[in-house]
């Protein structure tokens, strides 16, 4: 069974192009905002979208991605609201790939395969579920797969040879390679060390590999892409979103501009980046 | 509830950390091989008889122990039932339970090699064992706490900064434990190398809830032995307060498959159960859901959004419970009760009063449930209640809530 993620993946690979992975923050500022800028993303060079579900506790997020989680809550977001907004987006888009990313209580407290029947409804192709680790697969990643949805792992500089087997088992449709250990927005990773990392990776699957954490202008994107399938960036996005914002956290005329104008950028550094390496 | 009743109640968790559907280790994928040398570390520890003697010889020399069991006899009068015994764990040194278990974490710490320690706590008297213990054997010591909490427990505070710990107040959240909690973690997250996470309750991911809890089982070992020399026999009933439930299940977990004995464990009712997320009582008010490393009962909205409660008590306010508590809880055999902020501050009153006692706001709230409990039950009934922490660090918050005395 292949999803949009792996037919993606598949068609960036036959062009020489690294795909460029952009994180944002479902409902962030509000739902309306949140729908159009993710159209203008995919518009702008997004390959992939990871949609961020709100939770209140995202204790593996730095303070730019915890606040985006309280936008969105205070603009009144829920689990359900967020399928339906991916379901909105499929009315005019069935191409991106749409990954959700967050945390396992709201799914758990929804019901694993309500949300799965629900996530399959509304287009969702992948899954990423930070505090569910290979340990816990019988919990919703080995349900996810079943029902034909991605489940798509974090590895990290924590995970060592012994570890990796475990960790990519279940994995499907690509692997998030965590450039660092840290919260989300941390600094720059260390791009000597990022090349041996994904070829580590590689030895073990055939997946594509997405590095991510620390990625912030189209150079750093640039750097990441000559080295590996693809290229996540959250936290600059967000920042990108937020500051556009009115001092009540509101989205201005300039809001979804902004955004699309960073993940132009990105996207012209991921393009550069394989070039580069080409030459 | 329809389940069978197990042969014991004392072999939990499972090899996954399980306490029936309770427990496990929801963490992020940077934490986990820490997580599994942690455990390994810890299976290595428990077997080894020179880990047992160190710890030993501290609760002797260093803690005080073994607390005394007291007859509470002014209460016991006062109430005209149950006989009512304390256990004296306020009497530790830096005044709480809480350093019996950060003296096995440091010790485990010092043997994984890690420099740097860090902590979360709420009413900081997880804090103050946790500095102290740094101070004693020259490690880094940070501690988060919510920024709320160190605005009312501002004692501990001076007593952490006293041993040479950085305090940080965490801003996000509620600013208070749950918050703390998540800050800890995300440092964990950042600094594995080097830095040990010290939970100071019996939650988290596996093996926490398990190392935690047997550290504190001292408290019910010693209680037991206590008490069979003051009574010639087991108690009737043992009864503790509950936040995370450290406390609780360390006396507790002695006497599980002691069938006579009755077990109550308090939870903070803070405003009152009725009151929307007015109190911090996550099994009275709670369900099943996945937070902070383990799956126990938590006080969440219908979206799975976890709900900041309320609690008098800095120590007892959070959202969730350690895992144990939460299956001792659907297999039936503890009881669990809920005691108000109201409750609880008229406790501290009457056990100031009537025995020189000025317990910390947490056992308060199980000792309110004592004085609804004891007068209706006969006088030959024994009830052992754990004075888990004293009560100097509340003074303040306590003058405040009652007007100024």
């Amino acid at each position: 069974m292949t999803t949009r993620i792996d037919r993606r993946f598949a068609a960036l690979a036959a062009e020489n192009r690294a795909a460029l992975v952009t994180y944002l923050m479902a409902g962030d500022p509000d739902p309306a905002t949140s729908l159009e800028v993710f159209h203008a993303m995919a518009k702008a060079g997004a390959d992939v979208l990871e949609i961020g579900m709100a939770f209140t506790d995202p204790m593996a997020d730095g303070p730019s991605i915890q606040a985006a989680g309280l936008r969105a809550l205070q603009a009144g977001m829920t689990l359900k609201k967020t399928l339906a907004l991916v379901a909105d987006f499929r009315k005019t888009d069935d191409d991106t790939p749409i990954v959700l990313m967050g945390y396992y209580n709201p799914i758990y407290v929804m019901g694993v395969d309500k949300f799965l029947a629900a996530a399959q409804e509304a287009g969702v192709d992948g899954l990423i579920v930070v505090d569910l680790p290979p340990e816990e697969d019988d919990e919703l990643c080995l349900p996810a797969l079943k029902a034909g949805l991605n489940f798509i792992r974090l590895a990290t500089p924590t995970t060592d040879d012994r570890r990796l087997p475990s960790v990519l088992n279940n994995t499907s449709g690509f692997v998030y390679y965590v450039s660092l250990t840290g919260i989300t927005g941390a600094a720059i990773a260390d791009y000597g060390k990022v090349g041996a990392a994904v070829a580590r990776i590689k030895g073990h699957t055939a997946l594509p590999v997405a590095v991510g954490f620390g990625v912030k202008t189209a150079d750093n994107a640039r750097q990441i892409a000559a080295q590996a399938d693809g290229v996540v960036v959250g936290t600059a996005l967000v920042d990108a979103l937020k500051k556009s914002l009115d001092a009540d956290n509101k989205a201005t005329s300039g809001t979804v501009e902004a955004v699309a104008a960073l993940v132009r950028e990105l996207a012209s550094g991921v393009s550069a980046g394989r070039k580069v390496a080409a030459e | 509830m329809n389940q069978q009743t197990p042969n014991s109640f004392r072999t939990g968790p499972d090899e996954r950390g399980r306490f029936g559907l309770f427990g496990g280790r929801f963490v992020a994928e940077t934490l986990m091989p820490l997580i599994l040398d942690l455990e390994a570390a810890y299976e290595q520890a428990k077997t080894d008889p020179a880990f047992h003697a160190e710890i030993a010889h501290l609760h002797t020399h260093y803690v005080g122990r073994p607390s005394p069991l007291y007859l509470a006899e002014r209460l016991t009068e006062h109430l005209g039932g149950a006989k009512v015994y304390f256990k004296r764990d306020e009497l530790n040194h830096t005044g709480a339970h809480k350093i019996n278990n950060v003296l096995g974490q440091i010790l485990l710490a010092r043997r994984m090699g890690k420099k740097r320690i860090i902590a979360e706590t709420g009413a900081g008297q997880h804090g103050v064992a946790t500095a102290t213990a740094c101070a004693k054997y020259g490690l880094e010591c940070v501690v988060y706490m919510g920024a709320v909490d160190v605005e009312r427990q501002k004692p501990n505070v001076f007593r952490m900064k006293m041993l040479g710990a950085t305090v940080v107040p965490v801003q996000s959240g509620a600013r208070t434990l749950k918050d703390a909690m998540n800050e800890a973690l995300r440092d964990w997250v950042t600094n594995v190398e080097n830095t040990f996470y010290c939970i100071g309750t019996a939650a988290g991911p596996h093996p926490y809830p398990a190392m935690v809890r047997d550290f504190q089982s001292i408290i019910g070992k010693e209680a037991k032995e206590q008490v069979m020399a003051a009574e010639g026999r087991l108690p009737d009933s043992i009864i503790a307060c509950i936040g995370g439930g450290s406390n609780a299940i360390g006396l507790f977990h002695p006497f599980l498959d002691d069938k006579s004995v009755a077990i109550y464990g308090v939870e903070a009712a803070g405003h009152g159960l009725n009151v929307d997320n007015g109190h911090a009582a996550s099994l009275a008010g709670g369900k099943p859901g996945v937070l902070h490393g383990n799956r126990t009962y938590l006080l969440m909205d219908d979206d799975g959004q976890i709900l900041e409660g309320h609690s008098i008590s800095a120590g007892l306010d959070y959202p969730g419970i350690g895992p144990e508590h939460a299956w001792l809880r659907d297999v039936g055999r503890v009881t669990y009760l809920s005691a108000t902020d109201k409750e609880a501050l008229a406790a501290f009153q009457l056990c100031s009063q009537l025995e020189g006692i000025i317990p910390a706001l947490e056992p308060a709230h199980a000792l309110a449930k004592v004085m609804e409990l004891a007068p209706k039950l006969p006088k030959d009934h024994v009830m052992v209640m754990n004075m888990c922490g004293r009560g100097d660090k509340d003074i303040f918050a306590v003058a405040e809530y009652l007007g100024g005395m």
